[in-house]
């Protein structure tokens, strides 16, 4: 009998919410979470909405997850890591699990510390402009411009010691595997927006072979930084939307032809996924079993990218192959028909580009019947959430198959017919099984299926 | 046959050494590395001035005029390009002709079941226009950034193919596109330990019969002014500046950080019975990965070495190795242990004590050395490269040295391959290597590699 891997707990946090419960209900009723920019000064930026994750009237910090001794060390947390103690405390208390977070003793732990496993996708983490800025200005040579002899002579010391640590991707998961004593496996996974998907499909791939019986997994990234949003601005991901705009979410229409582009967004998914026999024994409540996953690559040029600039993969196209093909081996392992798929969370950007290429690996796999499957579209509420986005999706889909619910779609445009993604009110529904998939900025994709966890 | 086991089938890397395997392999016996002042950029007044580089490495000299695509690809990108194409010939993979646009196909491999798992680092910041960006836009008033200014610079500024390149997914993207392949594929980032971590999770994939084949390994550029930063910041880098080839003095007293280093390593991993198929002889076999982190402090290794003892471990125990027990001529099982060794004071006491966690009473009489003392530390690439480092140990019955280990720590007391390299024919070779990769903030790998025995 091979291994079934649940997921028991779920942490998201983005700009509808933290944790699943506010969460659920901002996408139930439709409210987006999309507002003007509030980390910095972004209004110059073309686009100067985005999607932030608050507490209350403030943005969300990661004090109020870590135990009192470790509330020194978030002050060398960047802002994705910060946002990932977040999700995973959440993600461990919504489980019911005891980890060093909350209690000393090992012996009082849910699972051993080498039983607990922990991947996090991250991404390319920003520099936070300010903090280098601060120190390229004592390194300025006679005439005013930045000089390494100067860097290297008085700049570097400018910067804090533990600079660097800051801002390597595999922080996120260090933290949370110090915080929560998760001692089993651990990786980083960075595959742009799939990396939150692949990472689940790692966690999984370590649970069946009895590496661990429990991780901390999914992907969190916050693009809503001046670095982030310029980088991304190059390449063509964003709308441009005045952060006077009192409804930024009507910008965002996928599978729109109009589509004006996307929105930064930050935040992301850690859920716990467990060994089903494990969650079962200590009577854990089961949102939903992840009954195959599948990864691929397409040659193709990269997605989502300004059309003269050519990565050296080929011309755009009208069916991103690797996303086809990683949602067929995703129902291949779970052993399914496309035929048997009840709703869809893909990855929705309203990036044109993305979104042609995406519908074409839909329509590839679903053939006809892609117009009557529901999709959850949220990037009209979050953003873009980058390593953050399939592990978002991957939470929202975990619940709506816990409540047999799909929650409301707000699209402010036309979407394309062939697929069912235009505004509609949260509906109750037979949710047996859920697709969440996702290409990437470089061709890089995965794909989770979700099965109710009550069917034979 | 068995349909589980996993095999090395071919191997490539670009090291600072250079890029054939005995060459490389010939001088890092000898103890000739190439640490010297930096070239990449003015260093002149880095705290630390020197590195272990790659030198005279020409894209070309691999694919030919393919390469020209990939003239803006990081330096990372490249130098995986070029260990792929070795690993790729080396495994008899098939000629390298495809069509420019087009990616190669082997005749022997399903596309679909041909993946990749990196551990490329990411690419190398901008920093002339990243930091004209900011010195511009910067309000000495306000004593921050007028993001309003810094908007306007960096759309001027800013480069998009710069920019792009430095996203940790690139260059696996034009890996992948390179070599056509289109099963599963990943990239980790767990610091100097996402080389070997990269090749465990390829032997995983394989052995859960997701894919036939897989390009595997690591590769990284951190020889750039803010990469160098960092180190430096961290203290983590030797600073002798004034005798760089003998700074790299892994388990010496006298250690006092490592040497940053560059490269790449591609290993060909494939399943046993897909290689045999196609009538190949696999250089090695993958028999036990070990991956865990310390989770003990982001600054600090856990002063036990218990997060290194676990990946060890755990590496043994799916090889079904007893790291107590010998041979009938009392020889320990484990034939070397090739170590994360990196010179700094810290890691070098702790993985002491994690292999003596390990191999109890054993461990004084089991083979140990660190390459870095020659390669320098290759980041991202090390546990890549190191790791073809024991496959050219299994295959020449050779335990390469720890160079420069003249005034051994007392607290680093184990069986020391020091100065010169071991030749173990005599004794029968070397047939079960054990390589250790250990990263920032404490994610741990370690990967068990044995000589190939139908």
């Amino acid at each position: 009998m091979p291994t079934e891997c649940v997921i028991t707990g779920i942490g998201c946090v983005s700009a509808v919410g933290v944790g699943i419960g506010p969460t659920w209900e901002a996408l139930c009723s439709g409210s987006s979470g999309l507002r003007a920019i509030s980390a910095f000064d972004a209004s110059a930026f073309p686009c100067s909405v985005g999607g932030e994750v608050f507490e209350g009237d403030t943005l969300l910090s990661a004090r109020n997850y870590v135990p009192k001794s470790y509330r020194k060390a978030t002050k060398v947390m960047a802002r994705d890591t910060q946002l990932a103690v977040a999700a995973a405390a959440l993600a461990v208390r919504d489980a019911g699990l005891v980890t060093r977070e909350s209690q000393q003793d090992p012996a009082e732990f849910t699972y051993a510390p080498e039983e607990l496993g922990c991947h996090i996708g991250a991404g390319l983490i920003a520099a936070e402009a300010d903090e280098i800025a601060s120190a390229f200005v004592t390194a300025k040579d006679d005439a005013g411009r930045f000089s390494l002899r100067e860097w290297g002579e008085h700049g570097i010391g400018n910067l804090q010691p533990l600079w660097m640590l800051k801002y390597l991707p595999n922080m996120l998961a260090c933290h949370v595997t110090i915080i929560h004593g998760a001692e089993g496996p651990s990786n980083t996974i960075t595959c742009s927006e799939a990396s939150g998907l692949m990472s689940v499909g790692e966690s999984r791939r370590i649970i069946e072979r009895g590496a661990a019986k429990a991780c901390l997994s999914g992907g969190i990234e916050s693009k809503v930084n001046a670095m982030g949003i310029s980088r991304m601005g190059l390449c063509n991901r964003f709308a441009e939307i005045d952060s006077g705009d009192p409804e930024p979410w009507r910008a965002i229409r996928p599978y729109d032809v109009e589509a004006p582009g996307g929105v930064p967004g930050e935040g992301g998914g850690i859920i716990v996924l467990e060994d089903a026999a494990h969650a079962n024994k200590r009577g854990a409540r089961v949102y939903a079993e992840l009954a195959g996953f599948g990864s691929a690559h397409a040659q193709m040029r990269t997605l989502g990218i300004a059309t003269e600039f050519d990565c050296g993969m080929g011309a755009p196209v009208e069916e991103d192959e690797g996303l086809t093909d990683a949602i067929q081996v995703a129902l291949r392992d779970a052993g399914i028909s496309p035929d048997q798929v009840d709703a869809i969370i893909p990855a929705a950007s309203g990036v044109r580009l993305m979104d042609t290429a995406e519908l074409g690996a839909l329509e590839r796999v679903f053939g006809d019947r892609l117009s009557e499957i529901p999709l959850a579209v949220l990037t009209p509420y979050v953003g873009q959430l980058f390593a953050g986005s399939g592990a978002f999706g991957l939470a929202v889909g975990a619940m709506m198959i816990s409540e047999q619910r799909l929650p409301a779609r707000i699209h402010a445009g036309r979407p394309d017919g062939r697929v069912l993604a235009g505004a509609s009110e949260s509906v109750g529904a037979d949710l047996r099984y859920v697709v969440v998939c996702t290409g990437s900025l470089a061709g890089q994709a995965a794909a989770a299926v979700l099965r109710r966890p009550d069917l034979e | 046959m068995s349909t589980d086991r996993v095999v090395i089938s071919g191997a490539g890397w670009v090291t600072p050494l250079g890029s054939d395997i005995d060459g490389v392999w010939q001088r890092l016996l000898a103890g000739e590395g190439s640490i010297g002042a930096i070239e990449h950029f003015d260093a002149s007044t880095f705290a630390t001035r020197f590195a272990s580089q790659v030198r005279d490495f020409q894209l070309e000299d691999f694919l030919g005029e393919r390469a020209g695509r990939h003239a803006r690809s990081s330096r990372a990108t490249r130098m995986a390009l070029a260990a792929a194409n070795r690993a790729w010939t080396s495994a008899g993979l098939g000629p390298l002709e495809a069509p420019e646009g087009e990616s190669q196909r082997s005749p022997h491999v399903d596309p679909r079941r041909f993946g990749m798992y990196l551990g490329s680092g990411e690419g190398r910041m901008d920093l002339d226009n990243f930091a004209r960006t900011c010195v511009e836009s910067w309000s000495d008033e306000d004593r921050r950034l007028d993001y309003e200014h810094w908007a306007e610079a960096a759309a001027q500024y800013l480069d998009v193919v710069a920019e792009l390149e430095q996203e940790p997914s690139m260059c696996l993207a034009h890996m992948a596109a390179e070599f056509g392949c289109r099963g599963p594929v990943s990239n980790c980032m767990t610091a100097c330990a996402a080389g070997t971590q990269a090749v465990g999770e390829a032997f995983e994939i394989i052995r859960r019969g997701d894919a036939d084949v897989m390009l595997a390994g690591g590769a990284h550029s951190m020889i750039h002014p803010l990469g160098m930063t960092g180190f430096i910041r961290l203290t983590a880098l030797s600073t002798r500046n004034d005798e760089p080839e003998t700074a790299s003095r892994p388990f010496d007293a006298t250690r006092e950080g490592f040497v940053m280093g560059e490269g790449a390593g591609i290993v060909v991993v494939e399943s046993l019975e897909h290689a045999l198929n196609r009538g190949v002889t696999p250089l090695a076999e993958i028999v036990g990965f070990g991956s865990g982190a310390d989770a003990y402090r982001i600054t600090d290794i856990q002063p036990e070495g218990l997060g290194g003892a676990a990946a060890m471990s755990r590496a043994l125990e799916q090889a079904g190795i007893d790291p107590s027990a010998t041979d009938e001529s009392g020889r320990p099982l484990v034939h070397w242990v090739n170590a994360h060794g990196t010179g700094t004071k810290e890691n070098d006491a702790i993985e002491t004590m994690a292999v003596k966690h390990v191999f109890g009473e054993l461990a004084s009489k089991v083979p140990f050395s660190s390459v870095k003392s020659v390669l320098g530390h290759l980041i991202q690439a090390a546990g890549a490269v190191e790791l073809i480092t024991c496959v050219q140990a299994i295959q020449t019955g050779i335990i390469p040295a720890t160079m420069n280990l003249n005034t051994p720590d007392p607290k680093c007391d184990l069986d020391h391959v020091a100065n010169e390299p071991r030749d173990c024919r005599a004794v029968g070779g070397v047939d079960v290597c054990l390589s250790n990769s250990f990263g920032f903030g404490g994610q741990n790998n370690s990967i068990c590699i044995k000589r190939f025995s139908a």
